[in-house]
């Protein structure tokens, strides 16, 4: 093999496959690149661009890569503006030798729109018929031939979910690629004679690398621009001379009372629906389909919202049970693993730093991977059989009371698992303000790091018995749920009305047929995202953990260690049996707390005690809170080392819990009482203790305000809390 | 000539004009509500928040406030 071909070769030809959003697109391209997708994203922004490459019999090796899901090319944001540019290969997007696009034939001249501005563009296209196989009557047909006729390109019927039709698309593909011409259409909508000015106009204004000199693209861009550009977009790379321009027309028509937008958009319709006769026998629907009976019942309020609860119950209990034994079985591996590489390597800094540094990293990471891929199983499906439109639809009041769009739900309830899948699921949202909105407050619900925190200090600190019936415990656990969520809603509420104001934005959302989804797409699509996780949390995670667990064991003074040696010399010399071996342990861990004292963490843990004092909080439990900053259950295994009782401390462990019941301070004062307990269960509901979050929310917003702002707010808002709790607990005399 | 959230359920329609603004005005365009579209009101969410809608075989949903910006001429029962 020619070694300088290796790598990317811009030389392969490119098909792009653009579509409609419910069509199948991803389906169908999964289907034809089988085990050779790759997922990367658009450059800048976040939405996942798929790759793949697949062998034609006389094109050769060829690319394929897709074009986000969208009812139209015009667009309002950068986001939207992608469709366009992928399309025509520009913006430094390569020139597609192909545009596949998929259409759904059971909504076919809905489809064709989108279909007609891909025809415009004049690039080669070759029309992939799909679900063929589930038009809604017997009686509807569609005859792909007399379509490959109005349309003047190749059209080819195919189920993208069981695979038929593909080999046909494949060779088609290929004779396109042999043959562009045979698939450029030449029959198009033509612009009345005043809009044709209008377009010329436009035209003219136009960079000379939009249309590279090609009449028919230039004309597809000038359209583009008339509906696209406006004064409120948020369209990147518009020159200003084409945006005057584009004013200036619109100003003009708007003079002698015409409409740009409805002459472009019925010009368009107006063609599709001439031709459509031609191919489509269409049937008059008289009853009502699956889809509507489905609707009936779950978008009825009697019954949709009981069945809809009962969805997210079954979700909720599988994140926390089901997700169990995976959890488990992580923790062991990886405490089995720590134990037999403790075993082999000798004793010393390097052992420390790939047993307690790396390996305990790593799994504090993974330990998070089996709720992780059940949330994304749970999500996926829920796209992908068209429910999620239907929760938007449900939960779209009480949102947007909270300045959310209803879409936010389902990121809110992740955040339940993890803030960091929920952040990466905002994507289904359109616009930057709702998604910037949710990814705030996100991480204010109760994840699962703060599980283990709040079960060590509820059962520390707080009795286990009866109240009204009710135990203590239960329900302090019950509250801080609901104090999270409230207090995520409020967020919302407020951010929404204040730095992220912005005018409401019409909600307009399709309700797709309901669908049974393709496993393997939807396996597929899960695991990728948990790869993703994986590589971004991760790597964010591990880098803290070990970065902790340096500032926890340096620096390590050897004048320290001294007195510590000369009274284990003298405790080996006069006691013997298990008076010694007991004497030895008590030295041990006044020898690990001393180190602690004097460690690095532990300078910061001093350092920030005075702004933690009026919170009731010591030095220890700084530098516990420094610990949760890498993760927030974390915490635990920091106090395991604060007070000496060793690392490999779970939140069940009782010698963690006495050593926090009998700490006190050097007046006598006991450091826990339930009221410190409380603020510090407050502290840790607000705060972001998590720089994995940061990592996910800079990268999503590719911006350094948001993560600093969240940090901020959050940070500030936990401290209120805290003060208000402690300091107000002692004035209400509370202990 | 009525605004569509007047219309009552499973009732057809014909659309006259929408008004409202320009970027969502163009997107209704696009999913083709366009004047001389048939639609259908199938369904209301609770007290009329919002409504969904059937155009060209799609079913739309948007709310209340905006869908009343849609003037439509109920047709024969």
């Amino acid at each position: 093999m020619d070694a300088s071909k290796k790598g990317s070769s811009p030389a392969l030809p490119l098909v792009v496959v653009a579509g409609n959003p419910n069509t199948g697109k991803t389906t169908l391209f999964n289907k034809l690149t089988g085990q050779r997708l790759k997922v990367g994203n658009y450059p800048g922004i976040t939405i996942d661009r798929h790759l793949g490459k697949i062998k034609l019999t006389k094109s050769g090796d060829i690319e394929l890569a897709d074009v986000p899901g969208a009812y139209s090319l015009a667009a309002r944001s950068e986001e939207e503006q992608i469709a366009l540019l992928a399309s025509c290969g520009s913006g430094g997007y390569p020139v597609p030798d192909v545009v596949l696009v998929v259409v759904d034939a059971t909504q076919l001249t809905r489809n064709l729109y989108l279909v007609v501005q891909l025809l415009e563009l004049g690039r080669p296209v070759v029309v992939a018929l799909n679900m063929v196989d589930r038009l809604h009557a017997p009686e509807e047909r569609i005859n792909a031939e007399a379509m490959e006729k109005a349309l003047g390109v190749p059209v080819v019927p195919i189920s993208a979910k069981d695979g038929q039709g593909t080999d046909q698309l494949l060779l088609t593909i290929d004779r396109v690629l042999q043959d562009p011409t045979s698939a450029i259409c030449e029959s198009r909508w033509k612009p009345n004679e005043t809009l044709a000015r209008d377009v010329e106009a436009v035209r003219l204004a136009l960079p000379e690398d939009w249309h590279c000199g090609d009449d028919r693209r230039s004309q597809a861009v000038a359209l583009w621009a008339l509906l696209s550009v406006d004064d409120d977009d948020e369209l990147k790379g518009i020159p200003d001379n084409v945006r005057e321009c584009v004013a200036a027309r619109r100003e003009l028509a708007a003079k002698e009372s015409r409409d740009i937008d409805e002459e472009i958009v019925r010009g368009r319709f107006d063609w599709i629906d001439r031709v459509a006769p031609t191919f489509l026998q269409e049937f008059k629907q008289t009853k009502s389909t699956r889809s509507e009976r489905l609707d009936s019942l779950l978008l009825n309020p009697w019954t949709g919202f009981p069945l809809f609860l009962l969805a997210m119950g079954v979700l909720f209990q599988s994140l926390f049970s089901w997700a169990d034994p995976g959890i488990g079985a992580v923790e062991t591996a990886f405490g089995w693993l720590g134990g037999k590489v403790g075993e082999w390597l000798p004793e010393g800094f390097f052992r420390d730093l790939i047993t307690e540094g790396i390996i305990a990293g790593v799994g504090s990471v993974v330990v998070f991977l089996p709720q992780i891929l059940l949330l994304f199983l749970f999500v996926t499906i829920m796209e992908a059989s068209g429910y999620m439109a239907r929760v938007a639809f449900l939960m779209d009041r009480i949102m947007r009371l909270m300045g959310l769009n209803g879409k936010a739900f389902v990121p809110m309830l992740s955040g339940f698992a993890c803030a960091i899948p929920a952040i990466m699921a905002t994507r289904t949202m359109e616009r930057r303000r709702d998604r910037l909105v949710t990814m705030m407050v996100v991480p204010l619900m109760t994840c699962s790091a703060r599980l283990p925190v709040y079960t060590l200090i509820i059962a520390t600190l707080f009795p286990a018995n009866m109240y009204f019936g009710m135990p203590v415990q239960g329900l302090l656990m019950v509250f801080m749920y609901v104090f999270s969520t409230v207090i995520a809603l409020a967020a919302a509420a407020v951010l929404s009305r204040t730095l992220l104001k912005g005018p409401s934005v019409p909600l307009l959302m399709e309700l797709p047929p309901y669908r049974m989804p393709d496993l393997r797409t939807v396996l597929r699509e899960t695991w990728e995202k948990g790869r993703v996780f994986l590589t971004e949390a991760g790597t964010v995670i591990l880098v803290c953990t070990i970065g902790l667990w340096l500032l926890l064991s340096f620096p390590k003074d050897a004048e320290l260690d001294a007195p510590f040696d000369e009274r284990r010399a003298v405790a080996e010399q006069t006691l013997t049996g298990e008076a010694q071996s007991e004497t030895l342990a008590v030295i041990d861990q006044e020898q690990a707390a001393s180190h602690l004292r004097n460690s690095y963490a532990g300078q910061m843990g001093r350092s920030v005690e005075p702004a933690l004092r009026p919170l009731g909080f010591d030095w220890k439990i700084g530098v516990g809170l420094i610990g949760a900053f890498a993760a927030r259950e974390v915490f635990v295994s920091t106090m395991g080392l604060v007070y000496g009782v060793g690392a490999d401390v779970d939140e069940g462990s009782s010698s963690l819990r006495d050593r926090i019941r009998n700490e006190s301070h050097k007046s006598g004062e006991k450091v826990y009482t339930p009221l410190v307990g409380m603020s510090l269960m407050i502290f840790f509901a607000l705060a972001c203790q998590c720089m994995a979050t940061i990592a996910v929310v800079r990268r999503e917003t590719d911006s350094w305000f948001w993560p600093l702002f969240m940090f901020g707010y959050m940070t500030a808002l936990a401290w209120g809390a805290s003060f208000l709790t402690y300091q107000g607990g002692l004035l209400l005399g509370f202990e | 000539m009525t605004p569509l959230p007047c219309l009552p359920r499973g009732r057809f329609a014909r659309l006259i004009q929408v008004d409202g603004d320009r970027g969502f005005r163009r997107r209704l365009l696009e999913m083709g509500l366009l004047p001389g579209t048939q639609v259908r009101l199938l369904r209301y969410s609770d007290v009329h928040d919002l409504v969904e809608i059937v155009v060209r075989g799609c079913h739309l949903t948007l709310r209340g406030a905006e869908a009343g910006q849609i003037m439509v001429e109920p047709e024969a029962a």
